[in-house]
């Protein structure tokens, strides 16, 4: 069968595209945890840049794929501050979300959310707050912002548009060949 | 290409272009007929579709707003979107994927032979299949239906085979890659299948059926059709006898025209068809045009349908190639012995990775749902789709509250399933999860949840929409409804009962009716 070569296609047009431009490529490359120096979250117009990268760490922890580098998450989330920019409404309920998980957190852990250290703990405390509006707004926009991401798709093992290489017919529609023989 | 003056009261007028009005269109304009299609959507051709799931969505789909109610899950999960159906011309045969059934003869005589089933409004079909046999054989050989008039069935892809081997294991003998309107070979002027996959995105290489271009350029070419892109009806109007003048649309610039007409055609799916007539009250009609009965926008119907995805150890890649070419009919037959009424098939069904995660559950997060997204490459799917019940209550209404941008009511539609449907679900995903479990070579990954909502509107609704219910005027593709001088016709919209699955006359209005219509 031919597999998928999880290795991101680099494709500057379409990395270019969207939100990844506003994401500086030194931070693409020097963001492996978020430290507070993290430049990407700096250039923030509405939201704070600890509010930022509290919501990236809400993406993950919502998502958790271990073999995505947070550049993906960072991408999906950072249009959040521009919404906020240009909506008061969505600047508080964005605000107001991140300034309740950060009391729960540290009502129970004495830490703000981005410094709980356990997966498991942070997850108690999303799923504490999962009516509330802001979860499910940053949710429902993840499910699409994240996995709509092209770059990732490889990794995923989905190879995206195949008209413009003529289809699968060449192309392994039906390799499997693992299939006991009927 | 004809263009007909706004004052032409000789032209028949068809709202929507897609299987019904898009083929009513072409074969008007061939009989020589004037006829004007108005198209809600604008025209995007073949050259024009992506793929891209989530960028098709936005080009092609229907996302006006709509409002739902009942215990389905579509309406906590896509309150706003009852149905995924196209805007655009060729309608919902755009993003359809192909599948092309005949009713079981069993399917036009339910009430006969179910009986009496509490809560479901079942009513025999005014018709037999051998009285529609023949045209079916005319639809099919026009739409090049596979597995029929001598052309060979499409190649089975990774994700059919995957299918095929569980359902032998099972024990299941009808396997095969399904009647499907996709060319295995060149037809029609139209290649053959590409095996591109994104079926639901409108077929780029052209080697699907759709009106787009199956249909229309031919009803064009005579120079009896104008298709009117990106003009949405809002009204049927009437003069003071009750007979159709002429239909109120806006155009693209949001500006109100009026066509005049002589015959109207309404062709605009099942949740916009009624919404039409309902919109179209007049003091003479108080409750909207052709609804003396009442019976407009009730029986809303959409099949019962469900999706089983399966995680394996060894890669299946299922987005390779045609979506739906693969089915499994064992289950189609009626035999009450497995505790519900009617049948159902099995599927082949794939996703982009962008849709499975919408719609794999919707809602879901956490570790449970990112393992199974990461067993994507190794997943295979398939689809359930069977009859459902018809009910009076399961209904589209226009909502007292939610308008358009036009400042016109928009459909509500209201849905609960029936026990039957349940029933049917719950024995459908038993052997839906059995197919995949059956196959002993292979560990079971983490079997996605069912998704409930279907991605077709299939052959929906209304309406029983005559005063006397069991001698509706109905065949199959267009209704001409006495009270309004025989001059507005139904399309699809008014299927007695729901069949397993798509039936291919929903698809292929080339049917008595329209013969009438025409005579």
């Amino acid at each position: 069968m031919r597999e998928v070569d999880p290795r991101s296609r680099f494709n500057r047009r379409n990395f270019l595209k969207g939100a990844a431009v506003t994401v500086p490529a030194a931070a693409i490359v020097a963001t492996t945890s978020l430290g507070i120096e993290d430049a990407w979250a700096e250039d923030a117009t509405a939201l704070s840049p600890s509010a930022l990268k509290t919501m990236v760490k809400v993406a993950r922890d919502i998502y958790p794929h271990d073999f995505l580098a947070d550049t993906y998450y960072i991408k999906a989330i950072k249009p959040w501050d521009g919404k906020a920019a240009k909506d008061a409404k969505i600047r508080t309920m964005l605000e107001s979300g991140v300034g309740r998980l950060d009391q729960d957190a540290r009502d129970r852990h004495k830490l703000a959310y981005l410094d709980v250290p356990w997966e498991a703990d942070r997850v108690a405390l999303l799923q504490a707050i999962e009516q509330t509006d802001f979860f499910k707004a940053v949710r429902s926009d993840l499910v699409v912002s994240l996995y709509n991401q092209e770059e990732l798709w490889p990794k995923f093992g989905y190879e995206g548009s195949s008209a413009e290489h003529g289809g699968y017919i060449k192309r392994g529609f039906s390799d499997i060949d693992w299939l006991p023989k009927a | 290409m004809a263009k007909f003056n706004l004052n032409d009261d000789s032209v028949v007028v068809i709202v929507g272009s897609g299987a019904g009005g898009g083929t009513l269109g072409n074969e008007l304009a061939q009989k020589g007929v004037k006829t004007v299609i108005l198209e809600a959507g604008p025209r995007t051709e073949l050259q024009d579709f992506v793929n891209n799931e989530w960028e098709s969505f936005t080009q092609l789909a229907w996302t006006d707003m709509r409002t739902t109610s009942g215990n389905w899950r579509v309406a906590k999960d896509f309150a706003n979107l009852p149905a995924w159906i196209v805007k655009s011309v060729g309608g919902s045969t755009v993003h359809w994927a192909g599948a092309s059934l005949r009713f079981d003869d069993h399917e036009f005589r339910v009430r006969s032979v179910y009986g009496n089933v509490p809560g479901a409004n079942l009513i025999d079909w005014p018709l037999t299949l051998a009285e529609i046999e023949p045209w079916y054989a005319k639809a099919e050989d026009k739409m090049g239906v596979t597995r029929t008039n001598n052309i060979p069935g499409l190649p089975g892809n990774n994700n059919f085979k995957v299918m095929e081997a569980g359902a032998r294991k099972l024990g299941y003998k009808e396997v095969h890659t399904g009647r499907m309107a996709i060319n295995s070979e060149p037809r029609d002027s139209r290649g053959a299948c590409q095996q591109i996959g994104f079926c639901f995105q409108g077929c780029k290489s052209g080697a699907k059926w759709s009106t787009l271009y199956s249909e229309i350029p031919k009803g064009e070419a005579t120079g009896n059709l104008e298709v009117r892109p990106s003009s949405m009806a809002v009204k049927i109007e009437h003069d003071a006898a009750g007979k159709v003048t002429g239909v109120v649309y806006a155009d693209e610039a949001g500006k109100t025209q009026r066509q005049k007409a002589r015959v109207v055609a309404v062709a605009g799916n099942s949740i916009e068809s009624p919404r039409l007539l309902l919109n179209s009250a007049s003091n003479l009609f108080p409750d909207g045009l052709a609804n003396s009965s009442g019976q407009v926008g009730r029986n809303y119907m959409r099949h019962m349908t469900g999706s089983v995805y399966a995680v394996f150890d060894k890669s299946v890649h299922m987005y390779r190639g045609t979506t739906m070419a693969g089915i499994i009919r064992d289950e189609a037959r009626h035999d009450p012995a497995r505790g519900f009424m009617g049948g159902y098939e099995m599927e082949t069904l794939s996703l982009g990775l962008p849709f499975m995660a919408a719609f794999l559950n919707p809602g879901a997060w956490g570790r449970t749902f990112t393992s199974a997204m990461e067993g994507y490459p190794r997943m295979a799917g398939m689809w359930l789709v069977g009859e459902d019940m018809p009910q009076e209550t399961n209904r589209v209404t226009l909502d007292p509250v939610a308008k358009d941008k036009l400042g016109l009511p928009v459909a509500s539609v209201h849905y609960d399933d029936h026990p039957n449907d349940v029933a049917m679900r719950n024995h459908a995903y038993k052997q839906g999860g059995g197919i995949n479990s059956g196959q002993d070579y292979v560990p079971i990954g983490p079997l996605a949840p069912v998704w409930p909502f279907r991605v077709y509107l299939r052959n929906t609704i209304i309406s029983q929409n005559t005063a006397d219910k069991g001698n509706n005027d109905c065949h199959v593709s267009a209704m001409v409804i006495e009270s309004l001088g025989h001059n507005l016709a139904d399309d699809s919209t008014c299927f007695l009962t729901a069949p397993g699955d798509l039936p291919l006359g929903r698809r292929a209005p080339d049917c008595p009716g329209i013969t009438h219509l025409i005579r």
